[in-house]
């Protein structure tokens, strides 16, 4: 008979909203082999990368990781998370290792610890691109020198193989940088002598928890039953089902191919899937496939581009509303005229308008009887962006319209206000290195707990 | 010959990022003589895509049917990747409304 590895997959993104307990434990009840949950995104935007900063609270992340922990000592199964808080950079690993240690502490827990580092030093990177291409990815120019200059934060995207190595020296506690989102779920049944097709596709599916059955429901646990060949999975809340339509639909989530996804080291082929329901609440799929590639490993990079500061005004004047592009024009010029010999960035939000799809909107001529604008600035320093949000928002106030009956002022200002924000940041890397060694720019640490 | 606007056919339409720099649209039909028909219709391809959202074919990088669920796929990339200054919808959320009042003419169908 061929040899079956349970996996429970409780969240998909550890700590951004406490995992749900009630069908944590009763996925615990299957009796899984392994815990895997993943950590990170790329989804949240550049800043949280960039400016190296959580963005889910530390009391959620140890909510999760305690539950988890507990559990994977009690059955003592390995745990593995990836991309640790919602970075996956080192500040990220070592507050999770922190917290790891602290939860051993107060319930006497003993085991093996691997923490593996992905951030990546910028001088390196620069290096490496002295002797390799690295491409850009998804529309990005390939990498320079200068884009490598405006970036602040590099991690590397690691595959199966640094966990891998870390099951193989015998981690019971496994915390990753970033890392795939597959790549965590393939390690262990990779490790466990199943192919990388089988691997992959079973990390592929259950990577999201939750997002693979149906009704929707977020944060709610997932089990794979995982035998070469073959992922079948079942949700762990009473309500929800894997169905053909919910499975199949989830690998398109996320994603631009639902047939081949790009892996580490080769492509995850599902253009012969097969879904079967085998009951209720359960689906099987076979006829996946894998090609291997070249090892390329992604890097992601963000920056900082300046400070940012807005300002929130209404219109409701309807010959305002009709003519809000030549209000928007004047607060432009004003805006120009004083501070032309800055470099600064300046975006109008007009809600009501176009304030959501921007230059997607189809609707060319509303008629909102209310708008609200949204001045957006990015400047070098807060100061000057402040100075020129605010220019900008008080000189809708000022507006010179031919006909206006309003003449007391041409804007409604929420409060006078300009709102500093946190500073702006971009991605610049979103690239693939190509590496002889999948452990080459990953650094694995032992410890006892 | 009949007309019926997609979300009257579809059981999900959604849009959400693709990576930093796409943002990908899902139309998924749990009734497959929907999903057929809209198919045939021929309302719902590239063409008809970027007149929707006024956009270059150069924008629209893929597009896909997906048989096994039932599904039609496109994905949309950015002008700038996804949080940049002036960004409206970080995750790419928001972007699928002009697809349900999309009408599908059910004509030549059985």
């Amino acid at each position: 008979m061929l040899k079956e590895v349970k996996i429970l997959s409780p969240t998909g993104h550890l700590g951004f909203t406490p995992l749900e307990k009630g069908s944590f434990l009763l996925g615990v009840s299957k009796e899984p082999d392994y815990i895997v949950a993943d950590s990170g995104s790329a989804d949240i935007g550049p800043f949280y990368l960039g400016a190296d900063k959580p963005c889910s609270p530390e009391m959620w992340q140890k909510h999760d990781l305690e539950l988890i922990l507990k559990t994977s000592r009690e059955l003592d199964i390995p745990m593995i998370i990836g991309s640790a808080s919602d970075t996956g950079t080192n500040r990220g690993v070592d507050r999770f290792v922190r917290i790891i240690k602290e939860i051993a502490k107060e319930n006497n827990l003993h085991f093996n610890l691997a923490y593996i580092y992905s951030q990546q030093d910028k001088n390196k990177i620069r290096q490496i691109l002295n002797e390799v291409r690295i491409e850009g990815i998804d529309g990005f120019e390939d990498l320079t020198p200068q884009i490598l200059d405006r970036t602040n934060t590099i991690v590397a995207v690691m595959g199966p193989e640094p966990i891998i190595h870390a099951l193989d020296n015998g981690a019971d506690v496994i915390i990753a940088g970033r890392s795939s989102d597959s790549s965590i779920f393939a390690a262990p049944l990779i490790w466990e002598g199943l192919s990388k097709a089988t691997a992959f596709y079973a990390g592929k599916v259950l990577e999201c928890a939750s997002f693979c059955a149906e009704p929707f429901m977020g944060k709610e646990s997932v089990i794979g039953y995982v035998k070469e060949g073959e992922v079948i999975v079942e949700p762990m809340h009473p309500k929800q089902r894997c169905t053909v339509a919910s499975v199949a639909s989830h690998s398109m989530y996320e994603r631009v191919d639902p047939y081949y996804e790009r892996v580490p080291g080769g492509i995850l082929d599902m253009s012969e899937c097969v879904y079967e329901q085998i009951d209720h609440r359960r689906t099987r799929v076979t006829g996946f496939k894998f090609i291997e590639s070249e090892l390329k490993i992604k890097l992601e990079g963000a920056g900082k581009v300046g400070e940012r500061c807005i300002c929130i005004v209404g219109f409701r004047d309807p010959y305002l509303i009709r003519h809000i592009d030549k209000v928007i024009e004047w607060s432009k010029k004003k805006v120009e005229e004083r501070y032309s010999d800055k470099s600064y960035q300046i975006y109008y939000h007009l809600y009501g308008i176009n304030g959501v799809m921007k230059d997607l909107e189809p609707i060319k001529n509303p008629s909102p009887h209310e708008i609200c604008l949204i001045v957006e600035c990015v400047a070098e320093t807060a100061e000057e962006a402040k100075e020129i949000a605010t220019l900008a928002a008080r000189n809708t106030f000022y507006a010179r319209l031919p006909d206006i009956k309003g003449t007391a002022g041409t804007a409604a200002m929420m409060s006078d206000e300009a709102i500093l924000t946190k500073p702006a940041y971009e991605w610049m890397i979103n690239h693939l290195v190509p590496v002889s060694d999948p452990l080459e720019l990953f650094e694995i640490h032992f410890e006892e707990v | 010959m009949a007309v019926k606007r997609l979300v009257e056919l579809a059981t999900t339409i959604r849009s959400k990022n693709a990576g930093v720099n796409s943002i990908t649209f899902d139309i998924i039909f749990s009734n497959p003589d929907n999903y057929r028909m809209v198919k045939q219709s021929g309302a719902l391809n590239r063409e008809t895509i970027a007149q929707l959202f006024g956009i270059p074919d150069s924008r629209i990088i893929s597009f896909v049917e997906f048989d096994p669920a039932n599904a039609i796929k496109f994905t949309i990339r950015r002008l700038k990747p996804s949080g940049s200054p002036g960004e409206s919808d970080i995750f790419g959320s928001q972007q699928y409304a002009p697809l349900l009042d999309l009408e599908i003419e059910l004509n030549n169908i059985e």
